[in-house]
């Protein structure tokens, strides 16, 4: 399910989540990990009576520190735009290690 | 899914090849683990799978499961999974990766099967240096049965057997595993790592693969200690319980690398495969003429066997070797067979009864539940056992008359005097042969020469082999008499 559907901002995010709001149970460990702070409580319940977390839009670097944060396999799905110094192929950890750097968790 | 807007954006990040897309739980929750929202399970599980995906060792990877919370872990893993006994996990795995050099192996396991109960088996599987890659979740408490105090709870915390809180006096102090460990010689990676902040998950990911990846390089033992949160146990939220790893538990077991022989480490050399069967003789040292004779009446190759038998009685009428005799014969034919016995403590007058399988394909499992032969050797085993012969099946009886309430339809039965039938041939402890007798008449399948090399294997002495043999052919014709009079279908034969 796209909670969040892709906010149009002037200036194309690096990043953009999918949030499955079936799978996720509520716990807030992403948005508490968000370096950037995009990831919001939603205010409705899901359909097994938990509040989910919500993309809330422009500002995502796609770091995918709130992929590794989260505890279900595939709640959190990131996207990320084909960016000029990172390789089509390269694998997510140069965008953790990045995360990292500027996190205060 | 890609809409316009997002055609430019690949994924990078998203659920690991190596998790099944959906899980065989519960029917309505087959898309979400059991876990609790914020356990550290989950995230360790994805860090593991992530591991498996990178290393691509998907399809040799065989993940022991423990007792715990994590117990389950085959719902999600689509790998090889094992279940182990509580704390067992390292033995396990030992065995798996001696029987299967070539695959990854990891015992998955919390810290109350791991540390307490398990704690030998986790010690020697090290100390063996064993090629395999442990996960060692620690919590600090016993969670999945709602919070009794761990090794690794620690000083002060509070747990349903320690009301007030852990005592060093009463308690002793906190289990350090990964510094225990790294006191021993052979473990090639030792490393815990924390679940407390992004930073530490990172360090937690990055310490998850290599533990898997020393073993995929044939390195030997690696263990990772990851700290992790249980937010329910500790009745706490999630981020709260994250904090208390880094900012409390971390106190009590520091973060960091106790062992890293990865680079100077030798290549452990793979298990010696078990020898070949043929090489057996050799190694025992026995001589050429020591060696039985090869069985001269195998079965014709194509010949389709598959004998379930029950037998029961009293302990003492022979009923374990009736059992065994069919085995053994099956056995000399050249069948697969398997022979269970099963019977109280007491040597006499107890009862006992057991299984027998013989078939041309691999047993599968030893237990016969639906018999398609039962032999009862009293009225008591009868009505035990009676309902479970499958129907077009044969039930062979001691006794003069059939029980009323025993009968059913269906089935064949054979009830004679069998005791008696002994006596008059000189024994009536030859009961038990007279109806193996008549079992292998309805059979049939079986050569003679194989009953005769079984009844000589398993008898020693000469006079009972001659009752034995005598005994056997009694019941073969007792079992002809019987066809020729055609009573015997599926009606009780009660005759003397």
């Amino acid at each position: 399910m796209v909670k969040g559907e892709r906010i149009e901002t002037k200036k194309q995010d690096r990043g953009w989540l999918r949030i499955d709001g079936e799978e996720c149970k509520g716990c807030g460990l992403c948005i508490e990990a968000c370096p950037p702070k995009v990831i919001a409580m939603s205010e409705e319940l899901n359909h097994f009576g938990y509040r989910t977390a919500i993309f809330a839009g422009a500002g995502c670097t796609g770091c995918g520190v709130c992929f590794m944060v989260c505890p279900e396999p595939g709640a959190i799905t990131v996207f990320r735009a084909a960016v000029r110094h990172v390789e089509a192929s390269g694998h997510a950890n140069a965008g953790i290690e990045e995360a990292i750097s500027c996190a205060s968790n | 899914m890609p809409s316009e807007a997002v055609q430019e954006y690949t994924v990078a990040q998203g659920r690991a090849k190596s998790f099944y897309a959906r899980y065989a739980r519960k029917e309505e929750l087959q898309h979400q683990t059991h876990y609790c929202p914020g356990c550290g399970h989950g995230i360790i599980h994805k860090m593991l799978a992530r591991a498996i995906d990178e290393l691509d060792v998907q399809d040799r990877t065989i993940l022991i499961g423990p007792v715990g919370c994590s117990v389950f872990t085959y719902y999600y893993f689509d790998v090889g999974n094992v279940q182990a006994a509580h704390g067992r996990a390292p033995a396990v795995a030992t065995a798996m990766k001696r029987s299967r050099p070539g695959s990854i192996v990891i015992s998955y396991q919390g810290d109350g099967d791991l540390s307490a109960i398990g704690a030998a088996e986790i010690l020697h599987a090290a100390n063996r240096g064993e090629n395999i890659s442990v996960i060692f979740v620690n919590n600090a408490i016993y969670s999945m049965t709602g919070g009794q105090v761990a090794p690794t709870t620690l000083i002060g915390q509070k747990s349903t057997t320690t009301p007030e809180g852990r005592r060093a006096a009463n308690e002793g102090y906190p289990l350090h595993v990964s510094e225990l460990l790294a006191t021993l010689e052979a473990p090639v990676y030792i490393e815990r790592v924390g679940l407390g902040d992004n930073k530490q998950i990172a360090q937690a990911t990055r310490a998850i693969r290599r533990a898997v990846e020393d073993q995929a390089r044939g390195l030997g033992f690696s263990l990772v200690e990851v700290l992790a949160p249980c937010p329910t146990i500790w009745k706490m939220n999630p981020v709260d319980a994250q904090r208390w790893v880094r900012d409390v538990m971390e106190k009590t077991f520091p973060l960091g690398v106790f062992r890293d022989h990865t680079k100077e480490a030798a290549l452990r050399p793979a298990s010696q495969p078990a020898p070949a069967l043929d090489e057996i003789p050799r190694l025992l040292g026995l001589a050429e003429e020591d060696l039985p004779t090869g069985n001269g009446c195998m079965l014709a190759r194509e010949t389709n066997v598959d004998l379930q038998v029950r037998i029961a009685g009293f302990g003492g009428q022979g009923v374990l070797l009736l059992g065994e005799v069919l085995a053994e014969a099956g056995l000399v034919a050249g069948l697969e067979v398997s022979w269970l016995p099963s019977y109280g403590p007491e040597m006499r007058s107890g009862t006992s009864n057991c299984h027998v399988r013989l078939s041309s394909q691999p047993v599968d499992s030893p237990l016969v539940s639906v018999p398609s032969v039962l032999v009862a050797m009293n009225e008591p085993s009868l009505c035990k056992f009676d309902l479970t012969v499958r129907r077009g099946g044969w039930v062979i009886y001691n006794g003069d008359t059939f029980p009323g309430d025993c009968m059913r339809d269906g089935v064949h039965v054979l009830a004679l005097p069998f005791t008696r039938l002994a006596d008059e041939l000189g024994d009536p402890r030859a009961a038990n042969m007279v109806m193996l007798g008549a079992l292998l008449e309805i059979d049939g399948v079986l050569p003679q020469a194989s009953i005769d090399a079984a009844l000589h294997r398993l008898v020693k002495n000469p006079r009972w082999i001659e009752l034995d043999e005598r005994a056997l052919a009694r019941g073969r014709e007792l079992l002809k008499d019987a066809l020729r009079r055609g009573s015997l279908a599926k009606e009780p034969c009660a005759e003397a």
